[in-house]
């Protein structure tokens, strides 16, 4: 073979854009009353003619989900267009009971947004262990952070369920028009772990924003990359070139459509971070094998097996079905107006990258403790209350140099995990603070001061005491930490109790 | 006059004066039913149980209350209390088989009403069966019914029209004091104007279609089938009205139908559309000729008026209508419900082809998107045509009844039929039939008053007037 392509220090550049589903949690479904939660429930419990796709019934939207949709799209930095329209997406298939699925097509709800990546965020949410393992150079070459344009975010409904058995093939209908969110960006994407830190940040701002839980092994957020890979000739200019235009935070102005390769291959069934990364991994490591040594890769769809840490082929998507798009009569148009979006900017939450730069700013702490106390809203919020409750105890301020050692300390206390933030109420939590650590030690003097009121108030134990019984001393001890919330060392007050006794004697 | 001959307002009239009781009205019918049912097929389902429960249960309400006192204020409460009506089997009835006509539902039995039918039932009617009708409404002669075709009672060689054939033929053979129909385009006037009954199709989302067994999404319409327009109105008034499960109802506030209904036609400006008078047999086009005079003698204005050419309506129509009917009949696939696709027909099968093939990638753009970009055209036409005038006035349709067998080996035979309806239908225009005399053979001939969206009120008041004047409404066929 004359013509075999050289093999010799090829470079290839990942091209990733993924297509991400979010199952919203609105208390009902896209379309019926019914109860969107589903999940562990007994089959066929949940559903009504409209989800079950039964003769003459017929759907309407769900305004909550709407709004919800909008609410991500704004998060994700995205327009709005003024009206939007749902459409019929045509196919069979047994877990789809209308035979077309309620989807979006040429006007999806929210278009054109971003997301910046800072790559601390890959760091915050591994493991602490892992987390501390990584070298210094190896973040700094990570830090650069980076945009993943959103091409649309749009309303659609689930599925229904199929439960295969060895006999036959199930069908649980309780899941059939659940609202869902897909999310696609563009093919921004160059390696698997990006791909799984743009996943990752995607997850933590839904889970700010409260509408989901994003959980990939329960399904409720699904993802599905489509990979190619592109030969890079001239490395110097065309692999940096892009790294810059990428960098830059409008960077929908970017044509980079001239340079994607002719084909893309899509992977499915990906229910875990762990397994995009594989998945995607794996991917790109075949397609550079094919493409160095036959030139070429074949467009398709592939499933990842996560047994075998491989992808292997489903269906050629060149044979793909035609959805015969068309819109959907049974809905009219929606037409979204400003006052609605700002109405629905207010319930946007802070979200993660404000909070980090506020908790930096307001409490003093390192970007790397603020980056886990912000990791999820609840630890945020959870934090933020446990530091108030402290200042009222100590009814002093933030300026108090006692108070940043608070500050630091609480924030220490939720960082190495030495407290569930579920089970723990946050004034508790200071509590335990005072009593564990002792910041606030009290003065030699209030001590004093409250075992002399304890032996005033208890004649009968001082009296106990004094003719041999020992547990006496144990109850004066309890009555002075009661005086002093806790904030002394037993033993401490047990030495002071006798020699006050002591002194009382030889008086 | 017999029981069965009754309109609503008479029967309600009886009810309320204690002359006959829900049972006797109700027994009337079925008695009638059961007489001509083997020569006319109206019907696919009788209720007869269900029927005469009911009207234990109405005319208990009548006893309680008439010992009371005010049995008048029973009917404020429940308008059509006691009085039987019959429905086209493409709306689902609780408990009641449901089958739009069609082998594959021929089993079907549905969970829930259609919000029509719950609003009837709230009204206090007696539902007495689920009458015949092209299956899945595909079709304008009840000929392409998987089951069997409904004769025309004025003549029982020839076809009722359709789609709801068995309504009309129902409410003509007096077997049922009223009925409800429902309209994608013609098939409430079409079967209305040959069965010589009024067939009143209102402005798309007026009235809900949640039940309502979807033909075309985007056109589908329900409706009364009566004796008289003041019959339709009072029905109309029943089923109209937003509905939380259907999202393209209209939130406008329903007016009451009757309030002007007898205000005559004076100073009301008709226009008419001379295309449609020359695409009508002249036999027909005469008949409704005279009408319009006699309207323009009780007052009303006349003035000619263009309209688009109605065929341009029939291509939008047949596209926009075989596209959603390819997409609405997908769920059934014999999984959950029913019997398998191949049960199909050939007229829905042509229909799903078609439809499929127009939303096609590369098709759609041709096909489906410049249908509707005709249809704003053709709506803008009406809207154009309404700034001058309050009412448009033509035949229904282009011919009297034909005979049995017509139907056959035309594909395109409904959209022949319907050519005269099918404009104002794409446009969502309220249309009321009713009769203007008959043909030298004896068959009815009918003419329809369209108004613009949300007009119902208007047309009401013309169609009354008319029917006053000319009284065609009280010529029965000879069964």
């Amino acid at each position: 073979m004359t013509n075999k392509p050289n093999m010799s220090k090829k470079t290839y550049l990942p091209i990733i854009g993924l297509e991400v589903h979010v199952e919203l949690e609105t208390n009902s479904k896209m379309f019926c009353g019914c109860s969107a939660d589903y999940f562990g429930h007994e089959p066929n419990t949940h559903c009504c003619p409209v989800c079950l796709g039964l003769p003459g019934a017929l759907p309407v939207p769900n305004k909550k989900a709407v709004e919800w949709c909008v609410m991500l799209g704004l998060a994700l930095n995205c327009q709005i267009p003024e009206v939007s329209k749902f459409d019929r997406k045509n196919y069979f298939y047994p877990d789809l009971p209308k035979g077309y699925q309620i989807s979006q097509y040429d006007n999806p709800l929210c278009i054109n947004g971003w997301v910046k990546m800072k790559n601390k965020q890959s760091l915050i949410s591994d493991e602490i262990e892992k987390r501390k393992m990584k070298n210094d150079n190896e973040k700094s070459k990570n830090d650069a952070g980076k945009t993943v344009r959103i091409r649309r975010v749009h309303m659609e409904e689930d599925t229904g369920k199929l439960i295969h058995t060895k006999e036959r093939t199930l069908i649980d209908f309780n899941r059939s028009g659940v609202p869902l969110v897909e999310i696609v960006t563009e093919p921004d994407i160059h390696s698997a772990q990006e791909a799984k830190v743009f996943l990752q940040k995607l997850q933590q701002i839904i889970r700010y924003l409260g509408i989901s839980d994003c959980d990939m092994e329960k399904g409720s957020m699904r993802c599905e990359p489509n990979i190619s890979v592109r030969e890079i000739k001239n490395q110097k200019s065309s692999f940096g070139k892009l790294r810059i235009m990428l960098s830059k935070v409008e960077a929908s102005k970017i044509k980079t459509n001239d340079e994607l390769p002719p084909y893309k291959v899509e992977i499915k069934n990906i229910n875990s971070f762990k397994f995009v990364e594989k998945a995607i991994a794996y991917e790109i490591g075949r397609q550079e094998e094919l493409l160095s040594r036959e030139g070429f890769v074949r467009q398709e769809t592939r499933g990842f097996d996560p047994q075998k840490g491989v992808t292997l082929p489903q269906r050629g998507k060149e044979a793909a079905a035609d959805y015969r798009y068309f819109p959907e009569p049974d809905i009219p148009p929606i037409r979204i107006n400003k006052l609605q979006i700002s109405n629905i900017k207010l319930q946007i939450p802070e979200l993660p990258d404000k909070k980090l730069s506020r908790f930096i700013k307001e409490y003093g702490l390192s970007e790397y403790d603020t980056g886990i106390l912000t990791e999820t809203r609840e630890t945020a919020d959870y934090y933020e209350e446990v530091v108030r409750k402290a200042q009222t105890l100590d009814s002093g301020n933030l300026e108090d140099s006692r108070n940043l050692g608070w500050i630091k300390t609480i924030a220490n206390w939720i960082i190495n995990k030495k407290v569930d933030i579920d089970k723990v109420l946050p004034k508790e939590l200071v509590k335990m603070i005072v009593q564990k650590s002792q910041i606030r030690n009290i003065s030699q003097e209030e001590l004093e001061k409250a075992v002399v009121k304890v032996l005033t108030d208890n004649p009968k134990a001082v009296g106990d005491y004094k003719s041999g019984k020992a547990q006496a001393l144990m109850f004066l001890v309890g009555q002075v930490m009661k005086q002093v919330k806790g904030s002394a060392d037993p033993k401490l007050i047990a030495k002071l109790l006798n020699e006050k006794i002591k002194k009382k004697n030889e008086k | 006059m017999e029981l069965f001959d009754l309109t609503i307002k008479e029967a309600r009239d009886g009810l309320l004066k204690k002359k006959f009781s829900s049972r006797e009205l109700v027994s009337a019918c079925l008695d009638r039913i059961k007489k001509l049912e083997p020569k006319l097929n109206a019907f696919i389902t009788v209720c007869e149980k269900e029927a005469r429960e009911q009207t234990q249960i109405a005319d208990k309400k009548m006893r309680d209350l008439g010992d009371m006192g005010d049995t008048r204020e029973l009917f404020v409460r429940y308008p059509l209390l006691g009085i039987p009506i019959s429905v086209k089997d493409n709306y689902c009835t609780k408990g009641i088989k449901t089958t739009a006509a069609s082998h594959v539902l021929m089993n079907y039995i549905p969970p829930y009403d259609a919000t029509v039918v719950k609003r009837l039932k709230e009204a206090g009617t007696i539902i007495l069966g689920k009458t015949n009708m092209d299956a899945w409404a595909h079709g304008s002669s009840t000929e392409t019914s998987d089951f069997f075709t409904t004769r025309n009672p004025w003549d029982l060689t020839r076809l009722p029209g359709g789609s709801s054939g068995g309504s009309a033929a129902s409410v003509a053979a007096a077997e049922t004091i009223a009925a409800v129909g429902s309209e994608t385009a013609g098939s409430i006037r079409q079967p209305s104007a040959w069965c010589g009954v009024v067939g009143f199709k209102p402005t798309y989302g007026r009235v809900s279609r949640y039940g309502l067994i979807a033909m075309a999404s985007s056109l589908d319409c329900p409706g009364p089938i009566t004796k008289t327009v003041e019959d339709a109105a009072i029905i109309l008034q029943t089923i109209a009205g937003w509905d939380s499960c259907d999202a393209t109802t209209s939130p406008k506030q329903v007016p009451d139908f009757l309030r002007i209904i007898r205000n005559g036609v004076r100073g009301i400006k008709i226009g008419i559309p001379q295309k449609y008078f020359s695409v009508a047999e002249t036999e027909v086009a005469k008949k409704v000729d005279e009408a319009v005079k006699i309207l323009e003698r009780l007052g009303a204005e006349i003035k000619e008026i263009s309209l688009f050419d109605p065929k341009y309506a029939i291509a939008v129509y047949t596209i926009l209508q075989r596209s959603e009917v390819s997409s609405n009949l997908a769920r059934y696939d014999g999984i959950r419900f029913g019997f398998g696709r191949e049960r199909f027909a050939d007229e829905a099968r042509r229909r799903i082809m078609l439809g499929t093939y127009y939303l096609s990638a590369g098709y759609y753009e041709a096909y489906y998107l410049k249908a509707q970009k005709v249809r704003t055209i053709i709506l803008e036409d009406f809207e154009q045509v309404f700034k001058g005038i309050d009412v448009i006035v033509g035949p229904t349709s282009p011919s009297a009844a034909l005979s049995v067998g017509s139907s056959k080996n035309d594909p395109m035979f409904g959209e022949m039929a319907d050519v005269l309806v099918e404009p104002s239908t794409i446009a969502g225009l309220p249309g009321l039939n009713l009769s203007c005399g008959f043909t030298k053979d004896g068959l009815p001939v009918g003419m329809q008053i369209i108004g613009p969206q949300f007009s119902e009120e208007l047309l009401f008041r013309v169609g009354y007037a008319y029917e006053q004047e000319t009284q065609w409404y009280k010529m029965k066929p000879k069964l």
